[in-house]
């Protein structure tokens, strides 16, 4: 059998030459990401800012906006209704009722309502959070964000170097802030389940940018004598193959996930595609370069051995 | 590396043996091969979370304005109690204003008596060194109980596991539901009961404080200023359960919901319903001597602040038995008699986050997310097998070994699944094989270099070890922070997450070793197809 072989053996492609542009270009959409995510704000679920997220499936397709003027007609403040995963599943969204107890019987009335009009309809899920709960769960979920993302780089400065461990606090930094960006272009709710994948994307974009500098290192202490641009372009050409075949099989398992999977984790299940294809990018042209601006030098880590040795000789 | 001595082949086919064996009851659960299965084998098995079962989700918050008050007025009981007792210590009227209780005592001499005895009421709060509750006197004859910080710190904890498990007697009466109720944080309650689609039957069990009380109503104050919310020193104006109107109870409670010993719901001779309620010895007792002592004349039952219903005591009621009669419908009569026997709740609970999943969106979930597990799986597995031949098919069985293997550690620990968990999943077995894909290139590198068979293979393994342990450690870097921080669902996500990565580990790294192993020693390859 002729084995598949993705990448031809001993390619040497000059991915440094193009660092500048590279970093040029990440800048820009890392800036552009942010900037629209401030000015645009993200489409965030009740889980975040509180309210009610109903969601209902009819026999029939039904009317939307008969729907929606059914609903506006029981006043219930600002509603949205949209659909979710097919034709006749809807998830209708109100804000938080002013009082505080009467949240629930909001949710009854909108049933009571659907179920009235709508022979068939079935309520799928209610959920309903409170100012207070939302705002600990945003919070939380942010410092979770950030807690890994400084443990994650603390740990590779303790296993490598200080270089590395800048370079992959800005590797995530880049990655999460693309994402962040694609979630407020495309309005796509963002909700607990999101965040999990923001959290997954820290551990898991980082993946390519751990192998390779696994690479790096070795050839550093293997290579002494040659140039760092020359060598860490060794480094990616070999470490390539890896990279393709491995971005492509958690692409494969996301993807199949995301067309066929759940309708409910489709936000967590993109996210994740996306913060994969990102890190596999980011991999070669942020984390990498970022050692050469740093000055890493094949007795980076040669050095440090030898102040090892000295720290634990006795003095 | 590559000697396999034969323990070690037989101890690590016994790891993937158990671990098939621990996840055949959660696969086959729910279809009908599920009674076949032999009762002499584990029976462990994975909870679906209650985005796949359905059910319903409530976060429940004390009211600490409701604990604080809660708190003060068994105090007031306590003391009025403590007082009245032989040798009795008159005291003026007690002021609860400020969250204090404050009294003057109209013998000089018997202050000092009155804070000894006082003193006997506090506790000591375990761990600090404080008293519950500070004895002071202020301006020679005033003596003030005020709660210390600790005291009330300490009491909200245990009014929080009071709570917890009156909360659970009253959805589950009989202990036989698979319901979760556990205290989150200081002040919370987190209530998930599967199957239940409605939530609104479960908040009016829990709803209700039901805080049972009866007391003498005070003849002696002016109907106009009651309607005014004045009351008589030593009583209190309380509203009609009914909304009509308004009664002036006294302060001093004859008996309380504490210590009935049971409650049901009946109907009186007219055919209403009403509750039949039964004291214990000491309420029986109390309960005979106080409407002994007062026949003729009304007493209050009162709920939650609320009179339901003030009769006339006909004659002594010496049996221990009452009946409460009020405008109750069977079901509210029904869930007050719930509610009662179960005890009062220690504080008002108010619904902070409230979620509920219907059965058949999560069955739809359960059936999307094994096709797409299954798809998936087929699809990395494909790609595995065109890209590393013999290597390929030896990642693949490790995969399949790593899914069995995930699901028995899950069982075992009995973890739950949720829907984001089913991500995990896959998500772990797509990156399960970068193990495996590290490893091969790694080879395949070693063979280009002009290493022999043996030695590139030995190579490739050590080479990639370093690399798959810094990547998985970021992994399980990530997920305890999201296990830690994340509520339900996410949580699921983390677990199979954090396990995903232990199995894969072995299952990509160790087992394949020893399918290589095997192989090598049996056929003595010449060359590498890799």
């Amino acid at each position: 059998m002729k084995l598949l072989k993705l990448v031809p053996e001993n390619t040497n492609l000059d991915f440094m030459r193009w660092r500048n542009v590279a970093l040029v270009l990440s800048l820009i959409a890392t800036v552009a990401s942010i900037s629209y995510t401030v000015y645009r704000g993200l489409n965030l679920g009740v889980d975040f800012v509180g309210g009610q997220l109903i969601r209902v499936s009819f026999a029939q397709p039904i009317d939307v906006e008969q729907l929606r003027s059914k609903v506006d007609s029981l006043h219930l403040g600002d509603a949205s209704i949209s659909e979710f995963g097919g034709p006749k599943t809807f998830q209708i969204r109100l804000p938080k009722p002013a009082g505080n107890a009467s949240a629930n019987a909001v949710a009854t009335r909108v049933k009571q309502e659907v179920e009235k009009d709508y022979p068939g309809a079935r309520i799928e899920s209610v959920d309903t959070v409170s100012g207070k709960v939302s705002e600990e769960l945003a919070d939380n979920s942010a410092l979770a964000i950030a807690l890994a993302m400084i443990g994650i780089a603390i740990y590779i400065w303790f296993r490598f170097e200080w270089q590395f461990g800048v370079g992959a606090l800005l590797t995530l930094a880049h990655d999460i802030a693309m994402t962040l960006g694609f979630f407020a272009f495309t309005r796509l709710q963002v909700d607990l389940n999101v965040v999990a994948a923001f959290l997954t994307i820290v551990g898991y974009s980082l993946n390519d940018t751990v192998v390779i500098y696994d690479r790096i290192r070795e050839d550093l202490r293997k290579y002494r004598k040659m140039a760092i641009l020359q060598l860490i372009n060794l480094s990616l050409n070999e470490t390539l193959a890896r990279t393709v075949v491995t971005s492509l099989t958690v692409l494969i398992a996301l993807g199949v996930l995301m067309l066929i999977g759940p309708e409910v984790i489709f936000g967590l299940a993109i996210a994740i595609f996306l913060g994969v294809l990102i890190g596999t990018y980011s991999s070669i042209y942020i984390s990498a370069p970022v050692l050469v601006w740093l000055g890493v030098k094949p007795d980076s880590f040669l050095k440090s051995d030898e102040e090892k040795a000295a720290e634990a000789e006795p003095a | 590396m590559l000697d396999f001595p034969r323990w070690k082949v037989t101890l690590l086919w016994l790891v993937v043996a158990v671990g098939i064996l621990l996840s055949i009851p959660s696969l086959i659960a729910g279809t009908p091969y599920a009674g076949s299965w032999p009762r002499w084998m584990p029976q462990y098995k994975i909870n679906l979370g209650l985005d796949l079962a359905g059910g319903s989700h409530l976060l429940l918050e004390a009211d600490s304005a409701d604990a604080l008050k809660q708190r003060l007025q068994s105090m007031e009981d306590a003391v009025q109690t403590e007082l009245r007792r032989d040798p009795r210590i008159d005291v003026g009227d007690v002021s609860t204003a400020g969250g204090r209780i404050s009294f003057m005592v109209r013998n000089p001499t018997q202050v000092d008596a009155a804070v000894e005895r006082l003193r006997t009421l506090t506790k000591p709060v375990a761990l600090t060194g404080n008293r519950d509750w500070d004895v002071q006197v202020v301006d020679s004859t005033r003596i003030v109980l005020t709660p210390s910080p600790s005291g009330t710190a300490q009491a909200l904890k245990d009014a929080m596991s009071v709570a917890r498990d009156v909360v659970r007697r009253r959805i589950d009466p009989g202990g036989t539901k698979e319901i979760t109720v556990v205290t989150e944080g200081d002040n919370r309650v987190l209530v998930e009961v599967p199957g239940v689609e409605n939530p609104d039957e479960l908040k009016k069990l829990i709803g209700q404080t039901a805080r049972l009380e009866f007391k003498l109503v005070d003849l002696s104050a002016n109907p106009a200023d009651a309607q005014q919310g004045r009351a008589p020193p030593g009583s209190q104006v309380l509203p009609m359960a009914d909304g009509r109107g308004f009664i002036v109870v006294k302060r001093r409670v004859m008996v309380s919901g504490d210590q009935l010993t049971d409650a049901k719901q009946s109907f009186d001779q007219n055919g209403q319903p009403d509750i039949d309620i039964t004291f214990n010895t000491a309420g029986a007792r109390r309960f005979g001597r106080v409407t002994q002592e007062n026949v003729n004349k009304p007493f209050a039952i009162i709920l939650d602040d609320k009179v339901l219903s003030a009769p006339n005591i006909n004659e002594p009621i010496l049996g221990g038995r009452a009946q409460i009669s009020g405008s109750f419908t069977v079901q509210s009569a029904h869930d007050l008699a719930v509610s009662l026997s179960s005890g009062k709740l220690p504080v008002k609970l108010n619904v902070i986050e409230e979620r509920s999943i219907g059965p058949d969106l999560g069955k739809d979930s359960i059936h999307k997310g094994a096709l797409a597990s299954a798809v998936g799986v087929a699809a990395v597995m494909i790609f595995m097998l065109v890209t590393y031949g013999r290597f390929g098919v030896y990642a693949n069985i490790a995969l399949i070994v790593n899914a069995f293997l995930i699901l028995g550690v899950m069982a075992m620990f009995n973890a739950t699944l949720t829907l984001p968990g089913i991500a995990g999943f896959i998500l772990t077995i797509g990156a399960a094989v970068d193990a495996n894909v590290l490893i091969n290139e790694r080879i395949r590198e070693e063979i280009r270099r002009g290493r022999r068979l043996l030695d590139a293979v030995e190579t490739g393994y050590r080479e990639a070890m370093r690399a798959i342990f810094d990547a998985n450690v970021t992994h399980v870097i990530s997920a305890a922070i999201m296990a830690y921080f994340g509520s339900g669902p996410v949580r699921g996500f983390a677990v199979v997450l954090l396990i995903g990565v232990v199995t894969s580990v072995f299952t990509a790294v160790y087992f394949t070793r020893m399918l290589v192993a095997l192989w090598i020693r049996r056929a003595r390859p010449r060359a590498l197809h890799i």
